[in-house]
């Protein structure tokens, strides 16, 4: 193109864009801003949001699903066996519960919300919740602990527990005392069971 | 010293310092107020709130932010020029201050009224060069040596400019001395030199667009001379970190802040005295009086600062080679032809 020409066309196109430019920045001086005022104002967060977790101990069977598929092992479960002769009760979902579980702990600081942890759960007992201001000055108070038994618990399941294994063990010696009925015919290698 | 005049005062050393000191109150009200302002346009530009947490929508956050930076540590580089390094930031700020002895605040009111007011008010200002040098060379930092250089040439080359767009006005009003230029103007937004200027209807209507043009190029190279976006080079965040005052902190950099806002403040001071009627009320004789006349001033500066902070958040940087093209190739031959244009118009 003819220089000259072009230069003129270039201060034409400059001022132009400019004035366009302008004209939609003085616009959006008085259009409605889209902040939100955080801590005073929240939105509301989508219905399958991951945030904190949260154990209804209640419907836990310790079953240890949940420990497993973490993926950062933040989950930390201890159980001990139930005795034939107590009965934990049934969870809402209708699982008997056999174990109790002492120690349900949940490091959330290492927790990467992946909710892994939600699918395996046979009672639906481990769930996500929209709760997200949980920040901490000590780390520490970040491991939750959720289980609801207290040490005096804990202490009667182990002895119940192990009186229990006690007498299991006595009967199994005082079986293995008593004299043997007929042997048994070893079991042969082509034996179809 | 009109002032003292009208307030019955005799004129010794006391008063006098008191009334030199005028225009030091007026510049930090005004950057109290033009932090906030800044910070607000951009924002809501941005489709933002910005503060709002610090008194009714964060109106409190200018002294927050002046506390802060008074608390702050003085810190001077191990390599740097330690004697230059600290005197840097003074000497932009009193050469910014300079500028404002000649401006005429109101009809009673300015610093001093020298018949070269214009002429002095562009020498003292080219002394903030020396200081944003002497702050880029002695912090010993190739950042800010950089911005430094980019700041010295961009504001040699807008001198031109300015130094022209100054020479049309003065053309017109056959005066330097910024209160007499004012004067010239009163009577009503008719008489302003952007519109023509008090001069016969002919004379005015063949003035009228090169008063126009030579008043929006002279608004243009004051950005540039100022630093500011879309001629902020000197302090590219995004290349130079922020340029000649990196390595300051505490209250040098708020003195290099506070300059900067003053600046704003002054060029747009000298526009709106040269163009736009300085202190006269565009209505004639209405509403005009000393305390209307600074308010019409100072509503003016304004205005003309708010037009910067528009452009600042719509406009991109340019690039270095940009920057000089604008200045050589086209505000100065523009002008050139302004120059010779209303010289022939002058004089038929």
């Amino acid at each position: 193109m003819n220089p000259v020409r072009t230069y003129f066309r270039n201060i034409w196109l400059a001022l132009s864009s400019i004035a366009i430019g302008m004209r939609i920045t003085f616009k959006h001086l008085f259009v409605r801003s889209v902040t939100v005022q955080y801590p005073d104002v929240k939105l509301k967060l989508p219905p399958r949001a991951r945030n904190r977790l949260y154990v209804n101990m209640d419907d836990c069977i310790g079953c240890d699903q949940c420990a497993m598929a973490c993926p950062v092992d933040c989950i930390t479960i201890e159980t001990i066996k139930s005795t034939p002769d107590q009965d934990l009760g049934v969870t809402s979902t209708g699982h008997k519960k056999r174990l109790h579980v002492p120690q349900f702990d949940i490091d959330i600081a290492k927790c990467c919300y992946c909710g892994l942890c939600v699918y395996p759960c046979p009672t639906e007992c481990i769930v996500m919740t929209d709760v997200y201001e949980f920040s901490e000055f000590d780390r520490k108070n970040l491991i939750y602990n959720y289980s609801v038994m207290t040490p005096a618990d804990i202490e009667e399941a182990r002895a119940k527990l192990k009186k229990a294994e006690e007498e299991a063990a006595a009967k199994k010696a005082a079986a293995a005392a008593a004299p043997k009925p007929a042997p048994t015919p070893p079991p042969t290698p082509l034996d179809p069971k | 010293m009109e002032l003292l005049q009208l307030l019955g005062l005799e004129t010794n050393l006391l008063t006098i310092i008191i009334v030199s000191a005028l225009p030091l109150v007026f510049i930090l009200l005004y950057a109290l107020v033009t932090l906030y302002l800044e910070m607000k346009v951009s924002a809501h530009i941005q489709d933002r709130v910005a503060y709002m947490r610090t008194g009714w929508h964060g109106v409190l956050q200018p002294f927050a932010d002046i506390l802060k930076l008074l608390q702050k540590e003085d810190t001077v580089p191990t390599a740097a020029d330690r004697f230059l390094f600290k005197l840097a930031p003074f000497i932009v700020f009193a050469a910014t201050y300079a500028g404002f002895a000649v401006i005429p605040f109101s009809s009673v009111y300015i610093g001093s009224n020298i018949n070269l007011g214009v002429f002095f008010m562009i020498a003292a200002s080219s002394l903030v060069v020396i200081g944003i040098l002497m702050g880029g060379w002695a912090s010993n930092n190739k950042w800010s040596i950089f911005g430094a250089f980019r700041s010295a040439a961009q504001m040699i080359s807008y001198e031109i400019p300015i130094a022209l767009g100054v020479l049309i006005a003065v053309m017109i009003t056959e005066s330097l001395n910024l209160q007499e230029v004012t004067q010239f103007q009163s009577g009503g937004i008719q008489n302003w030199v952007v519109f023509g200027g008090p001069l016969p209807l002919t004379q005015k209507l063949l003035l009228l667009p090169f008063t126009i043009l030579t008043f929006f190029i002279l608004f243009i190279a004051s950005i540039a001379e100022v630093n500011r976006t879309p001629f902020d080079l000197a302090e590219a965040e995004s290349e130079l970190v922020q340029g000649f005052n990196t390595e300051y902190s505490g209250m040098r950099f708020a003195m290099f802040y506070l300059a900067e806002y003053a600046n704003m403040f002054l060029v747009s001071a000298v526009v709106v005295s040269l163009f736009l009627g300085g202190w006269s009320s565009p209505f004639g004789t209405a509403l005009s009086g000393p305390l209307w006349d600074l308010f019409w001033f100072v509503a003016k500066g304004m205005f003309l600062v708010f037009m910067q902070i528009w452009i600042r958040w719509t406009l991109p940087r340019l690039r270095v080679d940009q920057l000089m093209y604008t200045s050589w190739k086209v505000l100065i031959p523009f002008l050139f032809l302004c120059v010779f244009a209303v010289g022939l118009i002058l004089v038929l």
